[in-house]
């Protein structure tokens, strides 16, 4: 019970890097590739009628940890207190530029509106990658399971660490070049002419960045936390994750020097997607570890809810997401295709 | 009181009133297209559709806000109550979590189809894309208002050996009688805020002489609309809220009321101001009896007043929960006299030229506002010293390890950006209600994501 709650979780939150990923990465991008109002307005109508739909993957997702492991939701979203709080900001901010921009003219106000949704969706990208990180790294949780990170200490990874130190800023480099490319094929599927061209430059060019943080992230990994590989040694199977994701770079790469967008944009979703699941497959049944202690660290089984409530939460849980699905399903296809200038 | 406590507090009651000003008005706008595509779809007559055009745009700037300061909610949980939110997140999380998968999704998804899609879909297509963005939003209400249930009224859980509280029953948590009850009195007052704000923006055209034929339909549907949701506010939903209350959280009733001391025949203050230190009301104007027939249904019966309990379970703040709870009541009585006489008019066909009716239901648009946030005041004031009622202090939920100076921070944060966020949407609504519905008709496709090559 406890393994399919943390999968689904897992789920949950890949299905939202994912989804909201190319929606941060066309905000990354679109005051870099789109020359003029024009340009503007259909990369921004490129992820118009779906990225609110994507952001509730964030609150589900949220919803669905906090249903499931309470303490973990306690403790991880008061010690991170401050990031979190700033990534709400950064989400306000993208929200109101994306979809107020159409209801004032000027060019004063569009660049504001188009300052707000770049700046954000950069940053948000930044503070994601770097929210991995921590996790991956872990916090000095004390005795009752709390603990509260400032924004940063010495950069050091060491006992006392901040939210940012050198080992997060890679994640958070790395979050934004995946989701920057990640953005780009997706634009590059969604327009046509110039801007197509662009982005696909964009994600061409970015590729040899994104293989070289994803190595030395991987690096960074293993040598500040030796035992992420236990897993990977009780079950050699897993090893296939980091091929999975070797794959799909390769793919990524194929399919954009023949110009086949949707082939690169699934590569680049198949990147997103087994990264996490190795991170993921890594940690468990850890869900928060501790970085003075391991007999602190939060696990599957100390931080879970109540039996009664996670069986029962099963079948409305499986069968809301069918009908959420469903509505997935019909809106993508509305939308399918190219958007007209 | 502990520093921290008071920022956490103080950071959670700005952001929910803030955010909770959106969701009233989009729950009830909601209902009220759903009107409007409804006599569209039965007469025939354009009018209608584009004055749910002209609506539509309202409501798309409105729910954005909505979204924006909705999320914060959801993180503060976490963020400032993580104590509660570990005791009780065997419980809460369930309806949290419901609202997310069952309301959000289908809201999201259907919204881009209502506000864009009307090109591309049939008008009954359309009119179901309206409803389920209503069905959507009012089932969002549901979940959250059986959240905020058990917070005033727990049901259905048990303590397990580490003091958290789990569930125990799945409908006993979602049919709470405190929620059936909250969710109408709620939904009701957003109906007003909704018919308010529709018939308010008519007078005005109506006063200037523009857009008059719309303007009619916005005065009709809003009153109509608005009368009998006014009544309904005191009557059953109101009504029974209080005998509710009287039952389960006397102390409360009792500091609502400004009732010091018990009495047979309890009367009900109109006016006056509470003095706590001297226990009783100045300036009083009262009406005997009455309290006792409102919760007792006899005018001689015994109400208790605040004498009867330990002062550690009186509510925190009495005068303020006075006022909220009077400027409430208060405010649902003004509503209805004018309601009613607007309806009145609307029926000898009086209405459209009575300038001072136009004029007060002009000026009457941000009290529904008034109301409902006195109203959530009064609920969440009302039930201090407690976060979940007899059961867990709110001095024993808040996040431990964010001290005081990273709560103001935050706070601060939010009220700049909050200013920002209200000057935004003020000027946009103005806008739009300076270009009227009938510029919403003629540009329906402006910046339509959902035309493709
Ligand atoms: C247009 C708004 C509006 C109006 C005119 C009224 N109310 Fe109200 N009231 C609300 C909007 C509201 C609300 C915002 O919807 C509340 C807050 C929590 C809730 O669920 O409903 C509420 C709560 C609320 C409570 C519960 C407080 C608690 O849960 O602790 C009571 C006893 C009443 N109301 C009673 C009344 C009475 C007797 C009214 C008539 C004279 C009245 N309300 C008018
Ligand atoms: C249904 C959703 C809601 C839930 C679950 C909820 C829950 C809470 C919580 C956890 C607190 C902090 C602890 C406390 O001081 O009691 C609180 C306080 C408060 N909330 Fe709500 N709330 C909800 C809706 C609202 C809305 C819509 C408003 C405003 C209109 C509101 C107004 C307040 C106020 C004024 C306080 C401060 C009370 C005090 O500190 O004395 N709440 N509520
Ligand atoms: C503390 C309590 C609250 C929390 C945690 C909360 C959470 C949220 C969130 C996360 C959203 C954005 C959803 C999206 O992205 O689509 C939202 C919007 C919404 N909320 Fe709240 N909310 C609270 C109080 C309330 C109350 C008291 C009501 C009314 C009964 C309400 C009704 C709605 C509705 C109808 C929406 C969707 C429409 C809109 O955004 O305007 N919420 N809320």
């Amino acid at each position: 019970m406890l393994f399919i709650w943390f999968w689904l979780v897992a789920v949950m939150i890949t299905a939202y890097v994912v989804l909201d990923g190319f929606d941060l990465g066309a905000g990354i991008l679109h005051l870099f590739i789109a020359k003029t109002d024009q340009e503007r307005r259909i990369v921004i109508r490129t992820i118009g009628p779906v990225w609110d739909g994507n952001e509730v993957w964030l609150l589900a997702g949220g919803g669905t940890l906090y249903f499931a492991f309470p303490l973990l939701y306690a403790s991880g979203f008061s010690g991170f207190y401050l990031p979190l709080m700033i990534v709400l900001w950064l989400l306000i901010l993208r929200g109101i530029g994306i979809e107020l921009r159409m209801h004032l003219e000027g060019t004063v106000w569009r660049g504001f509106f188009d300052g707000c949704f770049a700046l954000s969706s950069i940053l948000l990208a930044i503070f994601y990658g770097a929210a991995l990180g921590n996790v991956v790294r872990g916090v000095p949780l004390n005795q009752e399971g709390y603990f509260f990170l400032p924004l940063w200490t010495n950069w050091r990874t060491g006992a006392d660490p901040g939210i940012l130190d050198w080992y997060t800023v890679i994640a958070g480099a790395l979050a934004l070049i995946a989701l920057t490319i990640h953005g780009a094929h997706y634009v590059a599927v969604k327009t046509s002419g110039d801007l197509n061209l662009r982005a696909r430059r964009v994600a061409s060019l970015l590729w040899p960045a994104l293989v070289l943080v994803t190595l030395v992230s991987l690096w960074a990994t293993l040598s500040i936390r030796p035992d992420a590989l236990t897993n990977y040694r009780k079950f050699p199977m897993l090893y296939v994750i980091p091929v999975a994701v070797a794959l799909s770079l390769i793919a990524m790469y194929l399919h954009r020097r023949r110009n086949q967008d949707k082939g690169a944009f699934l590569a680049s979703c198949a990147y997103l997607i087994f990264m996490l699941v190795g991170a993921a497959a890594a940690v468990y049944p850890n869900l928060l570890v501790s970085t003075t202690d391991p007999a602190l660290n939060i696990t599957v089984y100390n931080a879970a809810a109540g039996s009664y409530s996670l069986s029962y939460g099963l079948i409305w849980w499986i069968s809301g997401m069918l009908l959420a699905l469903g509505y997935f399903v019909f809106i993508y296809r509305m939308f399918r295709g190219k958007v007209a200038a | 009181m502990d520093s921290a406590l008071l920022i956490h507090r103080l950071h959670f009651a700005f952001t929910a009133t803030f955010h909770y000003l959106f969701p009233q008005l989009t729950m009830g706008l909601a209902l009220l297209i759903v009107v409007l595509k409804t006599l569209a779809l039965r007469t025939g007559n354009e009018i209608y559709n584009q004055s749910a055009r002209f609506w539509a745009k309202i409501f798309g700037i409105n729910f954005i806000l909505g979204v924006v300061t909705g999320i914060p909610m959801e993180f503060e949980f976490g963020t400032n109550w993580s104590h509660f939110a570990r005791v009780t997140g065997g419980v809460i999380g369930q309806p949290l979590v419901m609202e997310g998968v069952f309301s959000f999704f289908l809201e999201s998804a259907f919204l881009g189809l209502f506000l864009f899609g009307e090109k591309r879909l049939s008008p009954k297509g359309h009119w179901w894309a309206a409803f389920l963005v209503f069905f959507g939003s009012w089932l969002s209400g549901y979940f959250i208002i059986v959240t905020d249930a058990w917070m005033q009224h727990p049901v259905a859980f048990q303590r397990a050996a580490d003091g958290s509280f789990q569930v125990i029953s799945f409908w006993g948590l979602l049919l709470n009688p405190w929620a059936i009850l909250q969710y109408a009195h709620n939904m009701s007052g957003a109906v007003i805020t909704g018919a308010f704000v529709m018939a308010g923006v008519g007078a005005y055209y109506l006063l200037e002489g523009k857009f008059t034929d719309h303007a009619r339909v916005f005065v009709r549907v809003g009153v109509i609309a608005g009368f009998i949701f006014s009544a309904l506010q005191i009557f059953p939903t109101g009504d029974l809220h209080g005998k509710y209350m009287a039952r389960y959280q006397p102390v409360t009733t009792a500091a609502m009321e400004g009732l010091f001391k018990t009495e047979n025949g309890a009367p009900m203050v109109i006016l006056g101001q509470p003095d706590e230190e001297h226990q009783r009301i100045d300036n009083p104007l009262v009406v005997n009896k009455v309290l006792s027939f409102l919760i007792y249904g006899t005018s001689t019966a015994e109400v208790k007043g605040l004498n009867e309990f330990p002062k550690d379970q009186w509510p925190t703040n009495i005068p303020l929960l006075y006022y909220s709870y009077h400027i409430m009541a208060g405010l649902g009585t003004i509503f209805i006299a004018v309601m009613a006489a607007a309806a009145f008019l609307l029926w000898r066909k009086k209405l459209y030229e009575s300038r001072w009716l136009l004029w007060i239901i002009m000026l009457c648009l941000p009290l529904p506002y008034i109301a409902n946030t006195a109203g959530w005041m009064t609920a969440e004031i009302g039930r201090q010293p407690w976060l979940v009622y007899g059961l867990m202090r709110t001095s024993a939920g808040y996040s431990k390890y964010v001290h005081a100076g990273n709560g103001l921070f935050t706070l601060l944060g939010f009220m700049g950006l909050y200013t920002v966020l209200a000057i935004l949407f003020l000027v946009l609504v103005n806008r739009e209600i300076a270009h009227g519905p009938s510029a919403a008709t003629e540009n329906v496709n402006a910046g339509n994501p959902y035309t493709v090559a």
